[in-house]
């Protein structure tokens, strides 16, 4: 919302700078967004006087004049044709930006003759176009500021711009009338009375309005107008147009600029119809479905059923409260005029405006709300000013369906400021407040003004005197903590977890990335995703159509982002949602962590190598253990087709509960992202994880042995597709007692051992309980591991 | 025997090589040798003889074992020092790679936003973020035709043919995790909600995706004066300055009343901010009291229980207080930028050690 400051002082009597105003504007919930003042742009211009004008010896085209300035009489070399003694010209003196040539003047010489300054034209001063020679003041004084003479004598130039953001509570500040009763209500001066006017009918109107029973409720309330004959409808008053340009509007001609006069001056949207073009009577209605209109904005619209729209008898003519016809609007030629004052639904409006996706000032206002009081005074002082204007005679007013009864009264507790938002304001002035705001105080009843639609219960009471009051005012209190003495915890034990799994993701070399929730639909259908149920009805591009069904093709496109960028060996990890449906409950806090190229840089010491799955294992292995799984997990085949399927495994606690999964990637799914080379990458399901049944920070107590432990290394072969778990399970279980662990240590395939064979070393570390190990004993158990171990791999201990 | 000493200690000094030290020690020390077979001969000695040259030749012994082994120490020390003068190594040469990762900025700040709440007694709620269109905006005092709703350029996700519901939506702030807490909790209630909030914005300091953090105190007294405090305790601990102005300017939002927008007093220079000093303010949160109609939302009586809710981008005062200057990297994972701008895994926000390092 835009205005200028003649037009707020229409309204408002005040001495109030700009500055004062517009911080006085954000204060009070009107948040100042812009502030145009051309007078700041003008301030080094001043006042001279040409006593005396030579021409210059060496140009035929210019003129050297002593000029009597604020700095003395001062010698300035001009080209103008009209420079010439005795005239009052504006100065730039040395150091002056000149806006329209872009220049800061200096002292300089033209021509071999000395120049101290430069006297301008309008369209130097970007003031006009005008260029045809230096601006000729017919008054003022040498040394006197322009813009004070502007001020003065030409205010509209120098008239400064507020444009404010209006919150959609507030349509009432969308008139400026309604700006000027806040800012009075904060005491930045006085209301002027409002304009009043009432314009008796000269004869019976010759168009007729009405509307359908079915359109009363929801649709429009009242439909009001009067013919006015005999116009001249050219351009506005200049006074009209600087104003409506000001604020950035086109100056069409007086009929339309007077009702976006009104629009703005108060918040009333009118609109005109040529009332030629109009056959028989307007009726407001909803549309059957189909019809259509071309409207003002020269785009035809077609209505669905429902939509309101004012027919004449050969159909639709405007879209009710949204934007005229472009059939019936007026033009230079329109002698006889139709003018509408109407009060439609403010639900309806939207509804249809976003249906039909126009954005108009009346659409802007009437969704938000008019007054509806005002409907009447409103088509009474537009008619005054087209008469006034444009000459012509109205005729009575016509009218369809009634004001609304909109009156309504809160309970003004005075104490509620206090206890709500904690700000000491007196009762007396907080009545006077609502009252300065139009509040009618009855009691302790205050009757809500027709103008404000927002003010719907006591807490409204509340926020209109705090915030003219101003929330500066308001001072912060302690607030007491929760409950007394050291603040409990607060994270669950899952987000507890999140945290502990990012932290030591972080510290196992991984980089953490937050990408993006949604994906293309490629990428979230190699992931088991991109289905209707994840798909964005509004997507703001293809790239980002879909919610990610996983958080791994989000890290393989910006692990393919980086190699584009020369950044080859990469650990990317993210921890976040990902979505295996459409419903809120669709989403499941995922770890995930990707290795791509080397584990490092090329280095002195040949530890880099390329990255493998059981770099994804250990990882996945140490995430899990920081978030409490069990070290006792199995590892089983058969995850979801986007991993390498021989070279994966689910981490599980029993067939069903999957904690995480890792391995390589396919290679497919990896070349479809443009990931270059193999990725390996884990997932963690952190919620998977089962809560530890004990409570208490207490450990089981340690229990060591001082016996001396055994360490005894065997090797087996078995066929090449025999899992290193099962022998080591096997192992394990040949005394469950003795032996501590078994760990494999070397892993020999083909070769001598021949076609699918393979070795497996494994070290078997005993720990006696009761008594050292003899020789017999160590003979005894291993006997047993191997032969647990023959039976269960059907392996032979190597020889 | 002070020849026997005397030829004995020279030629242990002299010795070049352990070799030579033992072949000395047999000589002198051996089972045959020279001292060894005098001091056999002191059973032949009269007791007075034995008396005074037993001691003598003990003590022989003695220096020469002594010289034997201080001088093997010598040796043994030369030898090291000849060894090691061998064993030069490129100490430039860079140690062995460790990789180092990085926690995301948003993680980081996130984790302060929660220290300093949580010291105040805030827990954290969470809530979904495909969101029905229920707590999204009717329960916060949107109603379906309310202009609030075509300015927030909501995502909604897709409705299959013959589901009427209204579309969920994409949650355009965290504002319906107040309502989600507020059905699970009830009253009093304390909770932040973190995380991905979206809109249909994309340009040079918007993306679809960002993140916001709510706030929500609620109780039987609590008002817009105790929001003040908690909002200039929050800014003072996250920026980690003494002192903070906030300004509060009357706002409105559907879901507070009365409704503020904050601004922080602060200084732009050469495009670094300072918190808390300077001619400029910033806008940084929204923020009132909830709206009456919400606290019903979330089946709670307005009549017994009031309290301020507030909303803050954490994209956004993550680029404040670390100088990070475009969003859109936030979501771009340049391993670059990860670096630069990440947290080391240790940098663990606590109150008792600080936020930041």
């Amino acid at each position: 919302m835009k205005f200028t400051l003649s037009w707020l002082k229409d309204h408002l009597e005040t001495d109030a700078t700009v500055a004062e105003i517009a911080e006085t504007l954000t204060d009070i919930g009107l948040e100042v967004e812009d502030v145009q003042d051309p007078a700041e742009r003008l301030a080094g211009f001043t006042l001279g006087r040409v006593t005396k004008a030579d021409k210059h010896p060496d140009a035929d085209k210019l003129t050297v004049c002593q000029v009597e300035t604020a700095e003395g009489m001062q010698q300035i070399i001009c080209g103008a044709p009209n420079a010439r003694q005795g005239i009052t010209a504006v100065i730039a003196s040395p150091g002056t930006y000149v806006p329209g040539i872009d220049t800061t003047i200096g002292v300089g010489k033209i021509r071999g003759v000395e120049s101290h300054g430069m006297m301008c034209s309008e369209r130097e001063m970007e003031l006009s176009d005008e260029h045809e020679g230096i601006i000729e003041l017919p008054s003022g004084e040498v040394g006197q500021r322009f813009s004070d003479w502007l001020a003065r004598n030409d205010p509209a130039k120098v008239d400064p711009v507020i444009e404010i953001a209006i919150t959609p509570n507030r349509p009432d500040a969308l008139g400026v009338r309604g700006i000027a009763l806040d800012l009075a209500a904060r005491g930045l001066g006085t209301m002027k009375p409002a304009p009043e006017a009432s314009v008796p009918g000269t004869f019976p109107s010759p168009i007729g309005v009405s509307i359908d029973d079915d359109t009363r409720q929801g649709g429009c309330f009242l439909f009001a107008g009067r013919m006015i004959r005999g116009v001249t409808n050219g351009p506005s008053p200049e006074w009209l147009q600087d104003r409506l340009r000001a604020i950035g509007l086109r100056p069409i001609s007086a009929l339309v600029d007077i009702t976006n006069f009104f629009t703005y001056d108060r918040n009333r949207p009118l609109h005109v119809f040529d009332a030629a073009r109009v056959a028989g009577d307007l009726r407001v209605h909803r549309a059957k479905g189909g019809e259509t209109l071309q409207a003002l904005d020269e785009r035809e619209y077609t209505f669905a059923p429902g939509m309101v729209v004012i027919s004449d008898d050969t159909g639709v003519e405007s879209i009710g409260g949204i934007m005229g016809g472009e059939h019936t609007g007026c033009t230079e030629e329109t002698v006889d005029v139709f003018l509408e004052a109407a009060l439609w639904d403010h639900v309806q409006i939207a509804e249809t405006g976003r249906a039909l996706k126009i954005h108009s000032d009346a659409r802007y206002r009437f969704e938000r709300g008019v007054d509806p009081e005002f409907n009447m005074p409103g088509l009474e002082l537009a008619t005054r000013m087209i008469l006034d204007l444009c000459g012509g005679e109205a005729s009575e007013v016509v009218t369809a369906g009634e004001v609304p009864d909109v009156s309504r009264a809160y309970r003004l507790d005075t104490d509620r400021v206090q206890s709500l938002v904690g700000m000491e304001i007196p009762a007396d002035e907080q009545r006077a407040t609502l009252e300065a705001l139009g509040f009618r105080l009855e009691g302790d009843m205050a009757h809500v003004p027709s103008w404000r639609p927002d003010v719907m219960g006591e807490a409204d009471l509340v926020e209109e005197v705090a915030r003219i009051a101003s929330l500066t005012r308001l001072e912060g209190r302690p607030m007491p903590r929760a409950q007394v003495g050291v603040p409990k915890p607060v994270l669950s034990p899952l987000q507890k977890r999140e945290t502990n799994a990012r932290r030591t993701a972080a510290a196992l070399g991984y980089n953490e990335c937050v990408t993006y929730s949604f994906i293309d639909s490629t990428a979230a259908a190699l992931f088991g995703g991109g289905g209707d149920d994840t798909m964005l009805a509004n997507p703001i591009s293809s790239e980002m159509s879909h919610m990610r069904p996983d958080l791994l093709p989000g890290l393989l496109q910006a692990a393919a982002r980086n190699q584009a960028r020369g950044q080859t060996d990469l650990a990317l990890f993210e921890v976040g949602h990902a979505f295996h449906g459409g419903e809120p409950e669709d989403q499941r806090l995922q770890v995930s962590g990707l290795l791509v190229g080397r584990t490092g840089p090329k280095d002195v010491h040949g530890t880099s190598r390329t990255v493998d799955l059981y770099d994804a294992k250990a990882d996945a292995e140490a995430v899990l253990s920081a978030i409490g799984a069990p070290a006792k997990v199995q590892i089983l085949r058969g995850a979801a087709d986007w991993w390498h399927p021989g070279r994966h495994g689910k981490i599980c606690l029993g067939p069903k509960k999957v904690l995480g999964v890792f391995g390589e990637l396919h290679p497919k799914v990896s070349r479809a992202l443009d990931v270059k080379g193999p990725a390996v990458g884990f997932t963690i399901w952190p919620a998977e994880v089962p809560q530890p049944r004990r409570s208490g920070a207490t450990r089981a107590a340690l229990q060591i042995s001082d016996l001396q432990p055994v360490e005894r290394d065997f090797a087996f072969v078995v066929d090449a597709e025999v899992e290193a778990a099962a022998l080591v399970n096997a192992a394990a279980g040949a005394d469950k007692q003795l032996i501590e662990n078994v760990r494999v240590f070397d892993e020999f395939v083909g070769g001598s051992l021949g076609e699918n064979k393979k070795s497996l070393a494994i070290t078997v570390r005993l720990q006696p309980h009761e008594k050292t190990l003899k020789d017999a004993d160590i003979e005894a158990v291993s006997r047993k591991i191997v032969e647990k171990v023959e039976k269960a791999t059907g392996g032979v201990l190597r020889g | 025997m002070d020849d026997l000493r005397d030829k004995y200690l020279n030629a242990i000094a002299a010795a070049e090589d352990e070799a030579a030290l033992e072949e000395l020690r047999v000589q002198a020390l051996g089972k045959k040798g020279e001292i060894s077979l005098k001091m056999r001969e002191l059973g032949k000695m009269t007791q007075d003889e034995r008396k005074e040259a037993g001691p003598k030749l003990n003590a022989l012994k003695d220096e020469i074992n002594a010289a034997l082994a201080a001088k093997r120490e010598a040796l043994a020390d030369a030898a090291l020092d000849e060894r090691l003068r061998a064993e030069w190594l490129d100490v430039t040469l860079p140690g062995r790679p460790r990789p180092s990762g990085s926690i995301h900025p948003v993680s980081q700040v996130t984790e302060e936003v929660t220290a300093i709440f949580a010291d105040m007694g805030f827990s954290v709620a969470e809530g979904p973020q495909v969101e029905s269109d229920w707590h999204n905006f009717d329960a916060l005092n949107i109603p379906g035709h309310h202009p609030a709703r075509a300015e927030m350029d909501t995502f909604y996700m897709h409705r299959a043919d013959g589901d009427d519901r209204p579309p969920h939506v994409l949650r355009t702030h965290t504002s319906p995790v107040q309502i989600r807490a507020m059905e699970l909790a009830g009253a009093p209630l304390r909770v932040i909600c973190p995380g991905r909030v979206y809109r249909a914005d994309y340009d040079q300091t918007h993306t679809p995706m960002f993140h916001q953090v709510e706030g929500l105190a609620i109780d039987r007294d609590i008002s817009m004066a105790n929001l003040k405090w908690c909002l200039e305790e929050f800014v003072k601990a996250f920026f980690e300055v003494d002192d903070v102005e906030l300004r509060f300017r009357a706002s409105h939002f559907p879901f507070t009343e009365p409704s503020a927008e904050v601004d922080i007093r602060c200084s732009w220079q050469g495009g670094t901010l300072k918190v808390g000093e300077g001619d400029d303010w910033l806008e940084i949160l929204g923020s009132g009291m909830v709206h009456p109609k919400v606290l019903m939302a979330g089946n709670i009586d307005p009549a017994y229980w009031q309290g301020f809710a507030f909303g803050l981008g954490i994209d956004r005062i993550a680029m404040l207080k670390y100088g990070i200057p475009d969003l859109r990297a936030f979501f771009d994972s340049d391993l670059r930028w990860l670096r630069h701008y990440g947290f080391s895994a240790l940098d663990v926000p606590t109150l008792r050690a600080g936020l930041s390092r």
